[in-house]
């Protein structure tokens, strides 16, 4: 109980600093617009495939996410109150904290490439298939998120992070990246739900594990 | 009141296979209090730490006690207040939001509102409690630290470097925390300063040859 | 470990050897014929040398996510000795097996790279063993670069059974044991050699993992008298 709700305090302090600081908040949207922006220009007036533009799609989400998720441990490493939190804080509670806040940053950085996209691309990016489009979302969401919480709390205790943070991150991500690309296409191509089934069990399967496998090991990253 | 004991047994830390101090003891309770001296560099902080559940021993063993029974590191969070030069607060949130969420944070439900306009009052900042951190003086800053560190009304208390950035008012301020801690718990002070070192009714030097 | 340095050296030479002396034959009369496979002919031989070393590869780097687990257990610096000398070997074999393994799909599949699932596998374990290595160079003490090296180790082990048992799946693949292979799509390549390459292959498999035991041996003794020097320089 004292664990949900010392969890819960967590989460609510990183919404209010972010809304009152926008750290993470300005720099992912204006890199989502300025990625979507390049996009645009090398595609001009070519009228890209489904599996183009879910692949294009993707890479805007991890190329965001990889300039802005790191920052949940980071600005705590920079500012000094990692040992505050230590001092107050399980590291469990410091764990599911972090990962529902970066899930919640990922799941609204995706939202935001959705709208765009369907803007832009109105012609090409048309999802046929919602039911799809929407479990590869929030089940990617999470996986973005399991994933890339334990390499943000890795990374935050290293000398070159932003550097890092992206080498570190995609050989865990490509298992990821390659089944929701795969399911955003059929998403796109109007395919029956029943098709993205596997697809589904591997994002379930991956966000378990790498939870799982995550909760384990966070303590002995975040304790010195 | 919990009544608590701490028991500091050979202690030892290292790192990057340099040895920092090694068999530290001592034991303390209820009452008593302990000064940390020695130069700069002979591990005072690092000490701090390890007591605090911060840092992990390379060697030896740290136990606590409270009413008589063994505490567990998961714990000791509601049981222990620290003051440190490392240890900072959240510079967007106003003095008060910094300890409402703090104590949040730490599941304490003792740390009502009532509490913490209590202890800004003590540490002299109740004028300021709804401005943000970010403008605090160092001094000021320093004095939140000590309304962080006492809000749960800790048995044991540690202060590392306990009186830097404040003035001769703030000083006085930093007395009476002690005193109340001496009266109430267990007192752990790291300092190079004979004065507060006289603080503590024992005292240990780090660092020796 | 004289006889696993012995072992290893006589193995990998007879295999060497009897893997590219042994003729073809359609219809192999006796142990010193191999049969000819269609498809693959002469360049069949490559299975002695590709595979035992990509097993190389896989085992080097359960070996080392084992001994960082180890690590984290006990904090003892040695299991982080270990554990850093086999990512290093794994990292050579993995470069070996990517090269051996380009190599031959440009001769039978038409060029070096074509993305099948393995292909796509032994990429990452590249790409895993490069950010292994990135990122205990950021790391300036000694016990966090050990921990946290661990620690990634063991995250990015977590997705390899998703590139063992599913990428084969959902990807139609080159290699044998892929999906749209007719011999089904496990995840262990169904063994349909002939006994005598069979036994060879085996001696390959053998001979490789000897080796590596070697390497990894001498690795960490190296590693043991340059830790013990630096600490003395200090």
């Amino acid at each position: 109980m004292s664990q949900f709700s010392s969890t819960y305090a967590l989460i609510r302090k990183d919404v209010h600093s972010e809304l009152r600081t926008r750290y993470a908040l300005n720099a992912l949207l204006m890199f989502v617009v300025t990625a979507v922006a390049t996009i645009l220009f090398a595609l001009r007036s070519d009228q890209p495939t489904s599996s183009v533009l879910s692949g294009l799609y993707w890479v805007v989400v991890f190329f965001t996410a990889m300039s802005g998720l790191s920052r949940t441990f980071v600005s705590e490493e920079e500012r000094g109150t990692t040992m505050t939190l230590q001092l107050i804080a399980s590291p469990s509670t410091v764990y599911f904290a972090k990962l529902l806040f970066n899930t919640a940053l990922t799941f609204s950085m995706t939202i935001a490439v959705t709208i765009l996209y369907m803007t832009v691309f109105s012609n090409s990016f048309v999802i046929k298939t919602f039911s799809i489009f929407a479990g590869t979302v929030i089940l990617g969401s999470l996986g973005f998120a399991a994933a890339s919480t334990i390499i943000a709390a890795i990374v935050a205790k290293a000398n070159t992070r932003g550097t890092l943070y992206p080498v570190l991150s995609f050989p865990i991500l490509i298992v990821l990246l390659m089944t929701v690309m795969g399911a955003t296409t059929k998403a796109l191509d109007g395919e029956e739900f029943a098709t993205a089934l596997p697809d589904f069990q591997i994002l379930i399967g991956y966000f378990l594990a790498m939870t799982g496998g995550s909760y384990l090991l966070f303590e002995y990253v975040w304790k010195d | 009141m919990n009544s608590m004991t701490l028991t500091v047994d050979k202690v030892a830390k290292e790192f990057n296979r340099r040895s920092i101090f090694r068999d530290v003891s001592f034991s303390l309770s209820q009452g008593q209090s302990l000064a940390i001296t020695g130069r700069n560099g002979s591990g005072k902080s690092t000490l701090i730490k390890v007591i605090a559940g911060l840092l992990s021993a390379t060697r030896g063993t740290v136990a606590y006690t409270v009413d008589g029974n063994s505490l567990n590191v998961e714990d000791l969070r509601y049981h222990i207040g620290l003051v440190s030069p490392y240890l900072q607060l959240y510079d967007e949130f106003s003095g008060s939001e910094n300890l409402e969420l703090l104590s949040k944070i730490r599941s304490d439900l003792g740390s009502d509102s009532k509490r913490i306009q209590e202890v800004l009052e003590a540490v002299g900042l109740w004028e300021r409690r709804s401005d943000y951190v970010r403008t605090y003086s160092s001094g000021m800053k320093q004095r939140l630290k000590y309304a962080f560190a006492v809000l749960h009304r800790p048995s044991l208390l540690l202060l590392d470097e306990p009186t830097s950035n404040l003035d001769q008012n703030g000083i006085t301020m930093v007395a009476q925390v002690v005193a109340e801690q001496n009266r109430s718990g267990i007192l752990i002070v790291a300092t190079n300063d004979a004065d507060e070192a006289a603080w503590c009714s024992s005292s240990i030097e780090l660092g020796l040859p | 470990m004289t006889f696993v340095k012995y072992g290893s050296i006589l193995l990998i030479t007879f295999v060497l050897f009897a893997g590219i002396a042994i003729p073809l034959s359609p219809s192999p009369q006796n142990w010193l014929q191999f049969p000819v496979i269609p498809g693959l002919e002469e360049k069949a031989r490559n299975i002695l040398y590709h595979v035992p070393i990509a097993w190389t590869t896989v085992v080097a780097f359960l070996v080392s996510t084992f001994y960082g687990f180890r690590y984290l257990k006990t904090r003892n610096i040695d299991y982080d000795i270990k554990s850093v000398s086999s990512a290093g070997l794994g990292f050579m074999f993995c470069f070996l097996a990517t090269v051996t393994g380009a190599l031959w799909a440009k001769f039978n599949w038409g060029s070096f790279w074509n993305w099948d699932p393995r292909e796509t596998s032994i990429f990452v374990l590249l790409l895993i063993y490069g950010a292994y290595f990135a990122l205990r160079s950021a790391l300036e003490t000694e016990e966090k670069r050990a921990t946290l090296s661990a620690v990634y180790s063991m995250i990015a082990g977590i997705t390899v059974p998703f590139f063992i048992f599913v990428m084969p799946r959902i990807m139609s693949g080159l290699h044998p044991g892929a999906k749209g292979d007719a011999e089904g799509s496990g995840p262990v390549v169904q063994m349909k050699m002939s006994p005598n390459m069979l036994v060879l292959f085996l001696l390959g498999l053998l001979g490789f993992t000897l080796l590596y035991v070697w390497l990894l041996n001498l690795r960490v003794r190296i590693a043991r008298i340059e830790y013990e020097r630096s600490i003395h320089h200090d």
